[in-house]
């Protein structure tokens, strides 16, 4: 047995360090740091030692690709771990503004320490990764989420896997790869990798380091522009027989633009297979169209759905039989103040349009543009 | 009636309250890293002064450490309630989109279960200010502060109930949802209010447990220097909200209105009425820091979103604005302010004299004499 297994599998000793987390865990600390709780004391000495919040440093920056920055981050003991292909929501905090979005870690689910490995894309209009590109450094505080998501290897593990990615894409199937070969996964792992060019491909080397070391792994690239070899271009059936030799029945893993997705679907309706397992990151066009209300308002805690009458969202709560707390109606009170999960809204008194996840809006004051889930 | 209706031309408010949304509009685009750096600031003095305050007292047996912790307690209780409190949960930093700011979660270090308070004061008194009837913080069920109040022998305690309210302000306020003066006509019944009894006895059970059992408790020889430390670092934060919230609607010269005046407002009327109902105080920076910048009350109440350290800029744009349109702008040390406040508190225990209408100047001389003064001033 490894000798470290050993240590581990010793019972429990009362070390000061853990006496130490036994005390900033108990009920008394946080009977005297009522009402804001203990972790509001604990974040002002070292902001890792919060107990209800995952939170991660980062421990180490890389660029692989002009527009992509690659970040290790070592999280708190809060952080319960993840699968393989799953996302977690990273916040940062720019110009006062935290701001949230979804990344799915590229690493290794058995990585030591929990450690996650984050390939974050720049885009033009980015805010978030454009951040992270000018001002992640070691050192630097991150808010996590837990992992979520299914896009997940199934257990037990299957005897095929195919995995297809496109651009940034590649993060979740690259885990579930780093993943399989941790495990000493036995069976066939075909990978199809598409990016726009060799110089903007993510993992190249890593990916041939995989290859060599792993029997049972093949990977082809395949690039949009300019020289376009070996696969020639975008994703076509033939570039299946490449990397696997039976995709019927291989578990198959797809995470990219809609294009490839819809590619990929085609090719598996055509030969009458269930779907394969899919994940975008691009969201939707919005339609914009302020004077024809448009779209769905769901109200997801009671399950209910409307079509957008285009009235603010707490008329359309009532309207849908709802009875949100509210107050003053004009904006003022604060009191209707209900959390947003999708969708956009422009606020009718100020004309600003607001489209991040997961934020908080005075339904009194907002109406819906498009398509808008509440948590109501 | 001391609450003549709007004297403005409904072209005159409109133009009036634009101007004000202009100004609204202009901060909102401008929040940003400065407003998260001053609230997180003040955040961390308070809990800096408060584990200070705690740790001192601890010592509390030595003179200079118990007046040192006492204190830095009643610093630390007054930031968390008045600058950060009172501020946070009016949904000044929902901007920020940080879980530990959220104007709709957060809770305070006193009594009153925020919650409660949101509904208290967030929709009732900032929506209906200075309505009468509508508007609980007039009185707050249990003072006469205005003339339209009908006098009973029971306002002769008036003095006295203001002074018990400020003592025991923290526990006043939590009770304040209750409408105690309702329970007492029979218009509602204590099995109504069943829900919100439960909260508040979980909310003071808390504050209670931490400030006279556990931290006196753990402090062993020092357990009456804590106790006696807490009791004054709690009484130094009433005292002082008293004073600052009391200044805010009652001095003279702020107007009361009926419900009738404030049916089917614009949000120009809206501005104006929030404008005559309110009184600012005039200080240093520590000054209005310490008061959650409550001593621009009027600014608070046009703008009760924008972040409150905010309102000393927008303040003069504000006063030039009322300037021009002849509208009281009522500002004043707190001696004055609170010294009218007094006086009144004393006037109303009396029935009205007869013969005399209404003792308050009416609106229509207010402005008049205000107009006088800033010109003057000018």
């Amino acid at each position: 047995m490894h000798p470290l297994k050993l240590v581990d599998s010793l019972p429990s000793v009362a070390s000061p360090r853990r006496v130490g987390r036994r005390l900033l865990r108990s009920s008394l600390l946080d009977a005297l740091a009522y009402p804001h709780g203990v972790d509001r004391y604990l974040e002002l000495v070292r902001p890792l030692l919060v107990k209800h919040q995952v939170r991660a440093e980062v421990t180490a920056v890389r660029c692989q690709t002009p527009k992509s920055v690659t970040l290790r981050l070592r999280p708190n003991e809060t952080w319960r771990g993840l699968r393989a292909g799953q996302f977690v929501g990273l916040s940062v905090e720019i110009d006062g503004v935290r701001e949230t979005r979804p990344y799915s870690p590229a690493g290794s689910q058995h990585a030591a320490g929990g450690v996650l490995e984050l390939t974050v894309s720049t885009h033009p209009e980015g805010k978030v990764s454009r951040y992270l590109r000018d001002h992640a450094r070691p050192g630097m505080i991150v808010g996590l989420t837990q992992a979520e998501g299914d896009f997940v290897l199934p257990d037990p593990r299957p005897e095929r896997v195919l995995l297809i990615s496109g651009g940034s894409g590649i993060t979740p199937v690259m885990a579930m790869l780093r993943t399989l070969c941790d495990e000493g996964f036995a069976g066939e792992i075909g990978f199809l990798n598409y990016a726009r060019s060799s110089a903007l491909a993510l993992y190249g080397a890593e990916l041939d380091r995989l290859v060599d070391r792993h029997d049972g792994v093949r990977v082809a690239r395949g690039f949009t522009r300019g020289r376009r070899l070996p696969l020639g271009g975008r994703f076509r059936r033939e570039h299946l027989g490449a990397v696997i030799s039976e995709h019927a029945d291989a578990a198959t893993f797809v995470c990219g633009p809609p294009t490839l997705i819809d590619a990929v679907r085609a090719v598996w309706t055509q030969d009458g297979l269930s779907e394969p397992a899919v994940e975008t990151f691009t969201q939707p066009p919005l339609s914009f169209d302020t004077d024809g209300a448009e779209g769905l308002v769901s109200f997801a805690a009671s399950g209910r759905e409307a079509a957008n009458s285009g009235l603010p969202l707490l008329e359309q709560a009532e309207d849908a039989g709802l009875t949100p707390d509210h107050g003053c109606r004009m904006g003022i009170c604060n009191t209707c103040s209900c959390h947003k999960t999708a969708g956009t809204v422009r606020n009718i008194i100020t004309g600003e349009i607001s489209t991040a996840r997961d934020e908080q809006i005075r339904i009194c004051v907002s109406v819906p543009v498009g398509d808008v889930a509440l948590d109501l | 009636m001391s609450t003549p209706a709007p004297s403005l031309t409904p072209e005159q408010l409109e133009a009036f309250g634009q101007e004000l949304d202009a100004i609204r509009a202009r901060v909102v685009a401008d929040l940003g890293e400065r407003d998260a750096d001053y609230i997180n600031k003040v955040i961390r003095t308070q809990r800096g002064l408060e584990v200070a305050g705690r740790a001192l007292l601890l010592l509390g047996f030595l003179p200079p450490a118990w007046i040192g912790g006492t204190a830095a307690l009643s610093l630390s209780k007054i930031l968390d309630n008045m600058e950060i409190g009172h501020n946070v949960m009016h949904g000044q930093y929902d901007w920020m989109k940080d879980p530990r700011l959220n104007g709709k979660t957060f809770e305070w270090d006193t009594a009153c279960p925020g919650d409660q308070w949101r509904h208290s004061h967030n929709y009732m008194h900032h929506t209906h200010t200075n309505i009468v009837g509508k508007d609980r913080d007039i009185g707050y069920g249990i003072l006469r502060m205005s003339e339209e109040e009908r006098w009973h022998p029971y306002y002769l305690g008036n003095p006295l109930y203001a002074a018990l309210l400020a003592v025991f302000f923290q526990y006043g306020v939590a009770l304040h949802d209750l409408e105690a003066e309702r329970l007492a006509a029979g218009e509602t019944t204590l099995a109504e209010k069943r829900g919100m009894l439960g909260d508040i006895w979980r909310k003071v059970r808390g504050q209670t447990l931490k400030d006279y059992l556990l931290f006196p408790l753990l402090s062993g020889p020092s357990l009456p220097f804590v106790l006696a430390g807490d009791a004054s670092a709690n009484l130094a934060r009433n005292l002082w909200s008293f004073t600052i919230i009391f200044c805010g609607h009652f001095p003279d010269g702020t107007q009361q209105f009926t419900e009738e005046q404030a049916e089917n407002e614009t949000r120009g009327e809206w501005y104006y009425r929030q404008l005559l109902g309110s009184a600012n105080l005039t200080g240093g920076k520590l000054f209005h820091i310490l008061a959650g910048n409550l001593s621009f009350q009027i600014e608070h109440h046009l703008f009760p979103d924008l972040p409150a350290h905010r309102y000393a800029e927008i303040s003069a744009e504000v006063s030039e604005i009322t300037e021009r349109y002849r509208i009281p702008y009522n500002t004043g040390p707190l001696h004055r302010q609170f010294g009218s406040v007094v006086r009144k508190i004393g006037k109303l225990a009396l029935p009205p004299l007869p013969g005399r209408g209404s003792s308050e100047p009416n609106h229509e001389e207010a402005a008049k004499a205000q107009g006088q003064e800033l010109t003057a001033a000018a």
